[in-house]
């Protein structure tokens, strides 16, 4: 089995993770003013392309 | 090579995958409206679509291949008695799937709903403000006559609805669709 013959230090181990990071999501702003997904209904006012989607009671 | 490969599997066996389309198929065409997962929802396209067109067929043998599908003869009935017509002279299309911002708690799937593209006026108390707003911009490109006919027919429905008190939705939507359908 291979198996590392030194130690990474802590400067590599950081230089290696300096690209693992989440992706930013894409916000975009509903026109009752909050923010949510494009393409999605708002999970706010329920409303989607100018279209009443769902009752505000019926949003998780 | 990918030949062939079109459609997901919904990590499912493919007799389990077929019974779940059907469920869903079904759960649309009574409802007029389903919310489920992103996937489901754009695999069940496949599956109601293609009832649609043979609601507009609408002869004997259509109605034993949607009857193969749905295994429900009031279904079908309703299929191609009140949902058919108000698909005719639509090129396809017959369904939207809106995406929801909020994926669901438990294992984060993203949801979505997927609703018939038009509904028979009118439905509900509170669907004929919601179905003219949306109604009008759609049928304007397809045929003005429908949609006057639809808003026209849709205070007279009230009146008449009224009257009736029977207090079921199903009593409330027949005497428009019977309207529509004339008109």
């Amino acid at each position: 089995m291979a198996v590392q013959q030194n130690k990474k230090s802590r400067s590599r181990k950081g230089m290696r993770r300096s690209h693992d990071h989440v992706a930013v999501p894409a916000v975009i702003y509903c026109s009752c003013g909050e923010p949510t997904l494009p393409h999605s209904v708002c999970p706010n006012c329920g409303a989607y392309k100018g279209r009443q989607v769902l009752a505000k009671n019926e949003n998780e | 090579m990918r030949h062939s490969n079109s459609g997901r599997k919904l990590s499912r066996t493919p007799a389990h995958r077929k019974a779940l389309l059907h469920n869903l198929a079904k759960a649309l065409l009574i409802h007029g409206k389903i919310r489920t997962t992103e996937m489901k929802a754009k695999e069940l396209r496949r599956v109601v679509e293609p009832l649609i067109t043979l609601a507009k067929r609408n002869d004997l043998h259509a109605r034993r291949q949607a009857y193969r599908v749905l295994n429900d003869h009031a279904l079908v009935k309703r299929l191609f008695d009140e949902i058919g017509p108000v698909f005719a002279g639509v090129p396809g299309g017959y369904t939207r799937v809106l995406k929801l911002a909020m994926p669901r708690k438990g294992d984060n799937a993203p949801m979505a709903i997927i609703e018939l593209s038009r509904v028979a006026e009118p439905a509900a108390d509170d669907k004929p403000a919601r179905g003219k707003q949306t109604a009008a911009p759609q049928v304007a490109p397809a045929g003005e006559t429908k949609g006057k006919a639809a808003d026209e027919s849709a205070p007279a429905d009230a009146l008449e609805a009224k009257p009736a008190s029977s207090g079921t939705p199903k009593a409330e939507k027949e005497p428009g669709q019977d309207e529509s359908s004339a008109a």
